[in-house]
Formats: structure tokens, sequence, C-alpha cells
């Protein structure tokens, strides 16, 4: 479902007297239906730039990168856009949103954007944050008032809202506490179970384990460092 | 799928100097692309002459009609062009009132985009106004106020209003949340989201706020001094800029 080859990436910083940093080399991993790969490696060895890139939010200088039957590393904005909204989803670490805006609505509009009609996507919304022990008296107000732990569960559930066929999920059980964290593996092992190809960085060991079929070590895919 | 906008080579000077040189890009049915530069990049001059408000020296502006399909709109005729902005395209102004008839009740103004397309019966009109006043969040009982009598960020509501009750398909923004306070501007910037997802719209949006963008448009265009420097998806442009120029934009931004 994802297939990342020879992929490489770096970055010029023209205001700093045009510095070129090469972040990545000769990336290749393959992830199937169903299948749950995590990427491991130091923090700066690039997994999150993988990640990034593979969502089409970072470029990439060359190689391909194919999630279905879309190359994201030459794809137009828009394909890329169409890709997004029905094939790939991503969990952040970070929770951006438009202030103001309910965390209802917030959870529905991956729905809203497919085409669930309004009271479905608030009603799978609803169910979604309920699983994830958001009060239901906090689902009037935004998002950006809530800790931490609750942005990160209200993003959760965004991501899980549309069930997409392949998912990229960075850190999705940091900052949660124990019933939470059992919640969200327990989605993530149903996104498996319904043939969701998924990529994820995790720092909690004792998750990564219990969740993922394999590693990727990114180390080897970091220029100088690769030994 | 045909593009609803297809720009090529559009240029525009003025005498020596450049306005904007070298534009071209494709934009399809539901998608938003911001326009973002400093002041004088050219995004204005640019935008004038997207919505033929402005006559370009070179190039086209080829928009997907109803009836003929993809036509010039640099060529057309200008009664042709006139009836495509009171149809098929509006036009959100900075300033709510250069885009409103400040002395024209808010039922009066969104009714009038009404009769210049030949609606005629009263009570029709009346009521799709007060559809569209509450869905821009204004209550009916301010149908018969004046625009003078709002608030600006209720203004810039009004000039919405006004603009979508033709079911435009192509809305063109200059600046829209420019000189509201944030918080009335993140209302607005909520129920232009909204508007455009339920009414499948296709917008072109100028500003200069990053921020802005980030939440609103799909595809981003840099300018800098009249020439296009970086094109993309929002988010790839704004987290991984490639020009140098944009690099300095993004990397100036104040955080909060």
């Amino acid at each position: 479902m994802i297939s990342v080859e020879n992929v490489s990436k770096n970055f010029v910083l023209h205001n700093q007297g045009g510095t070129t940093i090469p972040v990545m080399a000769g990336a290749s991993l393959h992830v199937a239906k169903g299948e749950c790969v995590a990427l491991v490696g130091a923090s700066g060895s690039g997994k999150s730039t993988l990640m990034r890139m593979i969502y089409g939010n970072y470029l990439t200088a060359a190689g391909r990168i194919m999630v279905g039957d879309v190359d994201v590393a030459q794809a137009a904005p828009r394909e890329v856009i169409a890709l997004r909204r029905r094939t790939l989803g991503y969990v952040s670490q970070f929770l951006r949103v438009v202030p103001r805006v309910p965390t209802l609505d917030v959870v529905a509009e991956p729905l809203l954007l497919t085409g669930t009609g309004q009271e479905d996507a608030r009603a799978q919304a609803a169910e979604l944050l309920a699983r994830l022990n958001i009060p239901e008296r906090l689902w009037g107000l935004s998002p950006t008032t809530f800790s931490g732990g609750e942005q990160q569960r209200v993003n959760i559930a965004r991501g899980f809202a549309f069930p997409y066929p392949a998912l990229l999920l960075d850190e999705p059980t940091a900052s949660l506490d124990p019933t939470n964290r059992a919640v969200v593996l327990g989605m993530i092992n149903e996104a498996k179970a319904r043939g969701a190809a998924i990529i994820g960085i995790f720092h909690d060991h004792a998750a990564r384990d219990e969740i993922c079929d394999r590693q990727v070590d990114v180390t080897h895919f970091t220029p100088g460092l690769a030994a | 799928m045909t593009p609803l906008l297809q720009v090529e080579n559009l240029a525009k000077f003025y005498g020596a100097r450049i306005g904007c040189t070298d534009v071209s890009f494709d934009l399809y049915p539901g998608e938003v692309m911001g326009i973002v530069g400093e002041s004088g990049s050219g995004k204005s001059t640019l935008l004038n002459c997207l919505a033929g408000h402005l006559p370009p020296d070179r190039g086209a502006v080829r928009f997907d009609t109803r009836t003929d399909g993809l036509r010039d709109t640099v060529t057309m005729s200008e009664p042709e062009r006139r009836m495509l902005g009171r149809t098929d395209w509006a036009f959100v102004h900075q300033h709510a009132r250069d885009g409103l008839r400040m002395n024209v009740s808010a039922g009066g103004n969104v009714g009038e985009r009404l009769m210049a397309v030949n609606a005629r019966h009263y009570g029709d009109i009346r009521s799709s106004a007060i559809d569209w006043l509450g869905r821009v969040e204004i209550t009916p009982d301010r149908i018969d106020d004046r625009p003078t009598a709002f608030s600006g960020g209720m203004q810039q509501r009004l000039q919405i209003a006004r603009n979508l009750v033709t079911g435009p398909r192509l809305v063109f923004m200059d600046e829209p949340t420019g000189g509201l306070d944030v918080s009335v501007q993140a209302r607005l910037l909520d129920l232009l989201r909204n508007l455009v997802r339920d009414m499948g719209l296709s917008a072109i949006i100028v500003t200069h706020d990053l921020a802005v963008v980030r939440l609103l448009a799909d595809r981003l265009m840099v300018m800098k001094d009249g020439h296009v420097v970086e094109t993309g998806l929002t988010d790839q442009v704004l987290d991984d800029p490639q020009h140098g120029y944009t690099q300095l934009l993004v990397s100036s931004v104040l955080q909060v």
C-alpha cells in the first residue's frame, strides 16, 4: 500500500549562507495492507522527516513514494489533496485548528469533506470522543483551550474519523494516561484489522512492541550517520 | 477534469515598472488558492487582472463558462465580462465599504445582486436575503439597517453574503480578514471554510497573513517583485519552503 523507493532529501538554507544539509538518502520501505511498521532511530535521524515526505508535507528530491497508485514525490498539489482526503490519514503531534470551532466539528470535518451528512458525521465524531474519554461538556468548546493530553486525543479522534486505507501516526500515545493509551492501541489494532497500512513513530516502546509487526531503522537512511 | 480557471503568461506593467509578470496556473473546481507576498509584490495587481478589474498587457485568463466552456475573459466583450462578474464570479474587497452600498439596507445589499440576475419577486428576494444574512450570522432583525450601523466584522460578513447569494463558482478575495480583530477574524475564517466546503466553491485569496492561508488555502503561490517565486501545496510551501524569499517570509513570522 505504501512503498518508498530510494528516496533522498536535502534542506538548503538560502538565508544562512546557502548551507545544504543532506537529511535523507537511499530510503526504501514497503508497508502492506494490514501491516504496521515502526520507524525507529535516535532523535534527529529523520523519522518525522520521512513521515512528512510520505504525507507530501516535505518535498522529495529524488526517488518514488507510492501511496496506492499515486507517487507523492511527483504528484500535483490537487492530487495530494485528493489522496489526503480519502486515502492517507496523518495524526501529527500537534493539533492545528481554526480557533473557536467546537471540538465536535473539528473531529467531524474529515467526514464532512468526504460527503457524510452533517448529522451522521457529528454522531460518529461524538462516538469517537466518548470512546477517547473526552467529557461531553467539552465537545462544544474549541480544543485550543484543552490540556495537552486532551488535544492529543482530539487529534487522534480526528485522524481516525475517516477509515483511511493508509495511516501515518506520529507519537500517538505520547502524553496519554494508561486508560486512554489502551483505547488508542485498540483503535490502531482495529485499523490494522480492517486492512489499513500503518507507519508509526513510537517512543513508547511497550506500545511499539505490542502494535507493530516490524521496525525500520531510519539511521540507515541518514547521510553521514550510516556506517 | 477541466480547470475552472486557466491562467497563462499573464503580465501587467505600470509604465516601465512590473505589476506582475509570467503568471501561469490552473485552478480546479473546489480548490482554494492563496497568494502571499509583501506589499508591492504584485498580488493585488494579479487579483485585479484575474477578476477583470484591470486589463492585463499580456496573457490569457480562461474561465470555464457554463454555456461555452473555456473562454478567454481578457478578450471577451465588456458586457460578457460584467455578466460573469454578476453571476459566476464574486469579489470580496478588503474594505467592506468598497463592496457594499453603504446607504442601502443590509437586505437591499443582498437583494440587489439577485435583481441583477433578474430576480423580480419581492417576497423571494427578501426571504433569500434573510436566509443569507442568517448564514453569515446576521440576525433577521438587522435586515433593514444600513451597513453604516454595522461593526467592521458584520460589514465584512454582509459583503460575503451579498457576493455569495447568486451562487458564484469562483470567489476572489483581497485580504478578507485584514483590519479585523483577531476574534472577529477567527469567526470569519470558520465561516469562509464552511461556505467553501458546503458550496464547493473555488477561491483565490490574496493576503499577507500566512496563518490565514494555512487555514483556508489548499495551494499557495508566493510572489515577490511581480514574479511568482514558489508554488505548491500550502502546508508544503510553509513547512518546507524552497525559495530564499519564502524561507525568509516563513522564518519572519512572530510566534505567539
